[in-house]
């Protein structure tokens, strides 16, 4: 058998106590396209970031056409050939075309730069991949994604890469681009180029990979020729696992509807959303990332303009609302950035907890301190926040603890629809539990709970039922009996029932 | 090219048309405000913020700031004074005030580059350092000397003839040196790189470190070249001259069509942008406006042009 073009074998790394990758192997030929695909959290990207060059393993081995393969950083990683194309656009918005796929390798003679040189080479590179005709000279930020998408991959091309590896590369391209990217793409594999295809679209991977391999929890739990598998196969891999006892015993006892939610609308990321939320319920939230979870709840809570739709809230009608609007119309919502926009990490556990209602705190304008500290005390208590006093800062506890504060300030505050964004992302087992007996309480009280998670275990333990979110649609919402991870994951990434 | 487009590109001089117009229209300047000489005079009067502006924009457009320009401008000056009152060759002052300002600027690129740190933090502590350090080197006086052919370069022997002084054409040089630079070399290539996409950059091989050093030392080398301008026009060496002109700069080379956040901003703009600065502080002191007046107004312009950079953000995200 030849020398594979990259060779892994047994790679592993952790961050902190988090074990992301326990032992990857991974095997890849010249010339053909490899699917990488797992749930969210499986270890993906980090994988790609030791390849690329952006993480150093913490053990195993890497070869790359039968060399030893230890790139220092991601530019020694291309300069070796494995070049990546991220998910998120890396171009320079403000330079021309020419320049972002020239940059850094400009033709030049003593520092003077060979424009109609570099313009040739840039075209030349775009012309390779059957865009000849994009506008050298236009700013870069001008362009679609889809074009722009085609800009960065000129430039990866630019260092004859061995492998390039593709990180969701059609998450927002509409389907006439995603079928031209594959032209693209199946170009390169001809000419001998391994692309390593990171996707959660089972159905695209089926058209355009020639093997797959599958991450779960960190591990390679299986590969082999696509041509040989089916999408059900590819979903058992990627869910099958067995669930631990961390969730309370729930009875559904579902009160009036408090929220009903009819074609609701907030631009290309969320397209269309239906469902119904009553008192005592909860209804979770499943989808891969970038489906329009966040978006749905966000738009929910008024923080994201709504561009259509009826939101109709214990009966008022309550649509296009400014964020400060959700507190008082009862909704309580927990973002998933816990550190950027759910806590303000300099401040204290106090100032934290009591943040939505320092009005209740205050008279003329002043501070009640005593009260506040009362107050976070009691929630200390409740909770077992692990922290000194209500007067630490809140970055300097845990993450499970952080989000019990974060939590504390939605309980302190009385609302009736708690719209929580990943809850659990992020804090240990313990803690874990502790918060999904407040969230079975809140609903034991007649809350309702809209509760967005990537974890699909967590969403079967907890909800009453489930909806599905797929490319900003809500497209199923059924009690959480009616689906099993196998089938919801199926419905989640597109495949054919 | 679109409207909005071309729109900003032909804002700055909209807005210095917008300028010399309003003072044009009160009778009791006009008369001299339009003149030959009082251009001169404005144009003498940009000069130092206009060889400011131009370091200033390569920072500006690598996504930087500099808070240090006045005290670099007083230190240098100081330098330039101490030179000449040792009897040392012009040729030799002119490029120890020049190769002063660049070692400023080297510290700033140093720290702001090698140690990561904010360009705003550092450049704020280097106002203080470098302006004690013009008082200390300076004696805490003006530092006064006989006479140098450096004094000539600010003015010219008949005010109300054509000639224009040196000065004004060293920043004329100077700018079309910073903008074929900017345009035509891979450093200025990679300036605007760094300041669009700064990681993006360091991927695709742009000695980011390097660069980042070299802006501040050449922008530096600028504001050496100013603080000659600033010696010759005082005929001294004064270490608490310039206060506060970073903002002058700064105001110039937004008003120009940079943006603050990087990636954008143009020579040609800048020193529009200078020029719309000095033509305000000329025009008021025509009205006979007291100073005080004459900051309020210069402080809302600032206040407009940033206003202006926003508005353009947002159209461009």
């Amino acid at each position: 058998m030849t020398t594979a073009r990259l060779r892994l074998s047994g790679i592993r790394k952790a961050f902190g106590a988090t074990q992301a990758l326990r032992d990857v192997s991974l095997e890849i030929a010249a010339g053909e396209v490899h699917a990488l695909v797992g749930e969210n959290g499986a270890g993906k990207s980090t994988l790609m970031n030791v390849l690329s060059g952006g993480l150093f393993p913490d053990g195993g081995a890497m070869e790359l056409d039968g060399a030893p393969y230890t790139p220092r950083d991601t530019l020694d990683a291309r300069d070796r050939g494995v070049a990546m194309i991220h998910q998120e656009l890396s171009l320079a918005p403000h330079l021309t075309v020419w320049e972002n796929i020239m940059l850094g390798a400009e033709p030049q003679r003593g520092g003077w730069l060979k424009r109609q040189e570099a313009k040739a080479q840039a075209r030349a590179a775009l012309a390779r991949l059957g865009y000849g005709q994009l506008e050298l000279d236009r700013r870069a930020g001008d362009f679609s994604i889809a074009e722009q998408q085609i800009i960065e991959i000129a430039r990866a091309l630019r260092t004859e890469p061995r492998v390039l590896i593709m990180d969701e590369p059609t998450s927002s391209l509409a389907q006439a681009d995603t079928e031209r990217l594959f032209a693209v793409i199946r170009q390169l594999r001809d000419r001998g180029v391994s692309v390593i295809y990171i996707s959660h679209f089972l159905e695209e991977i089926k058209r355009l990979a020639d093997r797959f391999t599958v991450l779960k929890d960190g591990q390679s739990v299986g590969s082999g020729a696509m041509a040989d598998t089916s999408q059900a196969h590819l979903v058992r891999l990627m869910v099958g696992r067995e669930v631990t006892e961390l969730y309370p015993a729930r009875v559904s006892a579902a009160g009036p509807t408090v929220l009903a939610v009819s074609g609701l609308n907030a631009g290309p990321r969320l397209t269309r959303a239906d469902f119904t939320l009553a008192a005592g319920e909860i209804v979770g939230v499943a989808g891969l990332i970038g489906a329009g979870r966040t978006e749905l709840v966000r738009t929910l809570f008024g923080l994201d303009h709504c561009t259509g739709g009826v939101v109709t809230l214990q009966g008022r009608e309550v649509t296009g609302q400014p964020p400060g609007a959700g507190w008082r119309s009862g909704l309580g919502f927990l973002s998933e950035n816990r550190k950027e926009e759910g806590l303000m990490l300099t401040l204290s556990v106090a100032e934290n907890t009591v943040l939505p209602k320092l009005g209740k705190f205050s008279r003329l304008g002043w501070l009640n301190r005593r009260g506040m500290e009362t107050a976070a005390m009691s929630w200390i208590g409740r909770l077992g926040i692990k922290a000194h006093g209500p007067a630490q800062r809140v970055g300097e506890l845990s993450g499970g603890n952080q989000q019990k504060v974060a939590l504390a300030r939605l309980l302190e505050y009385p609302a009736q629809i708690f719209l929580l964004d990943e809850p659990t992302r992020g804090i240990d087992v313990g803690s874990k539990a502790q918060v999904y007996e407040l969230i079975a309480g809140l609903a034991r009280e007649g809350r309702a709970v809209v509760l967005v998670s990537s974890y699909l275990p967590e969403l079967f333990g907890m909800c009453d039922r489930i909806a599905v979110m797929r490319r900003g649609e809500l497209v199923d919402c059924r009690p959480s009996a009616e689906w099993t991870e196998p089938s919801l994951m199926a419905v989640a990434v597109g495949a054919a029932a | 090219m679109n409207t909005k487009s071309l729109l900003a590109k032909l804002g700055p001089f909209l807005g210095l048309l917008l300028v010399i117009a309003l003072f044009s229209i009160p009778t009791e300047v006009r008369g001299y405000f339009l003149t030959y000489a009082n251009f001169k005079i404005i144009l003498t009067q940009t000069v130092i913020v206009a060889i400011g502006a131009l370091g200033m924009t390569l920072i500006i457009v690598s996504g930087g700031i500099d808070l240090s320009v006045g005290s670099s401008i007083a230190f240098t000056s100081v330098v330039g004074a101490l030179l000449i009152q040792r009897d040392w060759p012009t040729a030799v002052v002119v490029a120890a005030v020049i190769a002063a300002g660049a070692g400023i600027g080297l510290l700033n690129g140093v720290a702001i580059a090698g140690l990561r740190m904010m360009p705003f933090i550092i450049t704020l502590g280097m106002l203080g350092v470098v302006r004690g350090a013009a008082k200390w080197l300076g004696g805490n006086e003006t530092v006064n000397y006989d006479t140098s052919i450096i004094n000539t370069w600010m003015t010219t022997p008949d005010p109300f003839g054509w000639s224009l002084p040196a000065g004004a054409w060293v920043a004329v040089v100077a700018a079309i040196g910073t903008a074929v630079m900017l345009r035509q070399t891979v450093f200025g290539r990679h300036i605007f790189a760094l300041g669009s996409n700064e990681a993006t950059a360091r991927l695709c091989g742009v000695p980011t470190v390097r660069t980042k050093i070299m802006i501040y030392a050449v922008a530096g080398a600028f504001f050496g070249l100013a603080g000659l301008m600033q010696l010759s026009r005082l005929r001294q060496g004064d270490p608490t001259v310039a206060v506060g002109l970073e903002l002058d700069i700064i105001a110039a080379v937004i008003i120009g069509g940079a943006s603050l956040s990087g990636g954008m901003g143009t020579v040609l703009g800048s020193m529009i942008g200078a020029l719309i600065m000095a033509v305000l502080r000329n025009g008021s002191q025509q009205m006979g406006w007291p100073t005080y007046f004459q900051e309020i107004i210069i402080g809302l312009v600032i206040i407009a042009a940033v206003f202006l950079d926003r508005l353009r953000q947002a159209r461009n995200t």
